[in-house]
């Protein structure tokens, strides 16, 4: 039952797009729901529909047909719905815009607030959100998004969600363009976040290891269905579908046998 | 007789302040016919660059400071953009890039695109027996020649224009194949699909030495023979893919496996440990160790005394304290 406790809830979510003969059904029927304070991971390969989703829950995308609550409302406003849902997604680059520099960006992402804070408050907030993600203030004043390296990007992201406190996380493949070390500091930053800030996060991923390190419950989506959902623990060490096995086969793991040659 | 040498190898880029920034810094290796070497490291530890060395192909502002390459025993190094497109890449060496969509023209089709590489290597081509020799190839490959040859890239999955961009890179049977993080844009179903078909070349005898890029280990463990891990321009650790994966000695390597992450038992409890700090400003002259800043057995002699490559336990360690 949709209550407060309750984040999103879908009843026979449908999203197609094309027409006719052409048409794709890239959520095909799901029904789900996302508690408060879940942290919930959407794993699959490409094609899979798992983007389509997070923009739906987002409300960048409307849905076909089909019943998609937040709190148990449906989204009208979408500046209000952007005040307690926020993204992080894959490309840092293509989120900043390159002849502005990050600090402007940051604080201009105070403006989808309610009230806006006095300028002193503002610059306090980017100050404190920017050693949050272990970046000091200076390092980064007067540069633009050129200027610095994917992993930094990646951190100017999550920055801004340290400002703006949303209460719900869309976390779109956002380890996919960083090598194996800044991933693991991406990964502790979400989970400070989800700590201090006690957020729900929908973290999307292809990688199945990285959800069972993150998540409370997995769903394993296959062209636009649910097909399995668990625990990390059920999902990754006693799959039951045969997509959730050929998605575990699939990563190289330094002990298993993994491709013969 | 190595097929491919590295001796001593110093790259550096200019920037347009005159100022100099070595990004690979006396890189050395030697391959055998039929060996796989896997570089892995962190993102602008000049693994790319090191790629643009090994071709031979130097674009402004990337220049040589000194070293050689040697291909089969002949030196590929000092000849200019042109010559080294004409008379080296392709044939002696190939390279796989990263991102296919980027290497493929959108405008053309994959079978244009595909004769281009054997016409602008060749002379005297017959057009007709032009596209037999590339459905033939494709076929070989194993590629769905058909609708793969008349497509325009934008019409193929991502996976389906990697090995597109595979298959065009070796058609002319280049002796050595370098391949720069050809799995990193993609998802596991489709990476494992590529892999395979690298080794199903490697198998068929179309390549049969290769270097392999990426900064993923546990997919070199299943790719590689021998592993380098490069940090700040330098290789810190040379061995094999079991010395280096299961018994590192390097701190930086030890702290790379640290980093990594698997759907395992037990696993969840394990927090991967990210390296603190950021690799060093290489515009900068470094006097001591370059991994020195974020060591965790960091002693004093470090900051102080250039480490160079000495062999522990079977494999080449730049590090005076590992053991």
């Amino acid at each position: 039952m949709p209550s407060e406790t309750t984040i999103f809830s879908a009843k026979n979510l449908t999203c197609v797009f094309g027409h006719g003969k052409k048409s794709t059904k890239a959520i095909d029927d799901l029904t789900f729901s996302i508690a408060d304070q879940e942290i919930v991971s959407l794993v699959g390969g490409s094609g899979c529909g798992k983007s389509v989703l997070a923009k739906i829950m987002l409300n960048l995308i409307k849905p076909t047909s089909g019943e998609f609550l937040y709190k148990g409302k449906p989204i009208i406003d979408q500046r209000f719905h952007w005040r307690e849902v926020q993204p992080v997604f894959q490309d840092p680059f293509s989120c900043f815009n390159f002849f502005f520099t990050i600090r402007d960006q940051l604080k201009a992402s105070f403006g989808i607030m309610k009230t806006k804070p006095s300028k002193k408050e503002m610059e306090e907030r980017v100050d404190q959100a920017l050693l949050a993600v272990n970046i000091v203030p200076s390092e980064i004043q007067g540069k633009y998004a050129f200027e610095l390296s994917g992993g930094q990007m990646q951190r100017m992201l999550l920055a801004r969600i340290f400002i703006l406190r949303p209460a719900v996380l869309i976390a779109d493949e956002p380890t996919s363009m960083v090598d194996a070390c800044v991933r693991a500091s991406i990964l502790d930053y979400l989970m400070k976040l989800k700590k201090e800030l006690s957020m729900t996060i929908v973290f999307i991923t292809h990688d199945i290891g990285l959800a069972y390190y993150v998540s409370d419950r997995i769903f394993i989506m296959h062209r636009g269905k649910i097909v399995e959902q668990g625990t990390p623990d059920d999902v990754a060490l006693k799959p039951k579908n045969e997509h959730t096995m050929k998605l575990l086969d699939d990563i190289p793991d330094i002990h298993k046998n993994w491709i013969s040659r | 007789m190595p097929i491919f040498e590295v001796d001593n190898l110093h790259l550096h880029y200019l920037t347009r302040f005159g100022a100099k920034i070595p990004a690979v810094a006396g890189v050395t290796f030697s391959m055998e016919k039929g060996e796989v070497l896997g570089i892995a490291g962190e993102s602008g530890c000049g693994k790319s660059t090191l790629v643009n060395g090994c071709m031979g192909l130097f674009i402004p502002p990337l220049w040589p400071t000194s070293g050689n390459v040697r291909v089969d025993g002949e030196s590929i190094m000092g000849r200019s953009p042109k010559d080294v497109r004409k008379n080296i890449l392709g044939r002696k060496v190939a390279m796989i890039p990263q991102g296919a969509f980027n290497s493929l023209n959108p405008t053309r089709k994959i079978k244009d695109q595909a004769a281009d590489m054997i016409v602008s290597h060749e002379s005297n081509v017959d057009k007709k027996a032009l596209y037999e020799r590339l459905r033939q190839r494709f076929d070989l490959i194993g590629m769905e020649t058909e609708k793969v040859l008349g497509a325009y890239p934008i019409q193929l999955t991502a996976g389906t224009r990697q090995r597109c961009v595979i298959g065009i890179s070796t058609l002319l049977d280049p002796k050595m194949v370098i391949a720069d993080e050809p799995t990193s844009a993609l998802d596991v179903t489709t990476q494992k699909a590529v892999i395979r078909m690298i080794f199903d070349l490697l198998d068929k005898q179309i390549f049969s030495t290769m270097i392999f890029i990426t900064h993923e280990l546990p997919l070199l463990r299943h790719v590689a023979n021998r592993i380098a891990v490069m940090y700040a321009g330098e290789f810190v650790e040379l061995g094999t893919t079991d010395q280096v994966i299961f018994d590192p000695r390097h701190p930086y390597t030890k702290a790379l496996m640290g980093a990594m992450l698997s759907a395992e038992p037990g696993q969840r409890q394990r927090k991967p440990v990210a390296i603190e700090g950021a690799p060093p400003n290489l515009a900068y002259p470094i006097s001591g160790c370059r991994f020195a800043e974020r060591c965790p057995q960091v002693r004093p002699e470090c900051r102080v005394n250039k480490q160079e490559i000495r062999i522990v336990a079977d494999r080449q360690v730049r590090c005076d304290y590992a053991e």
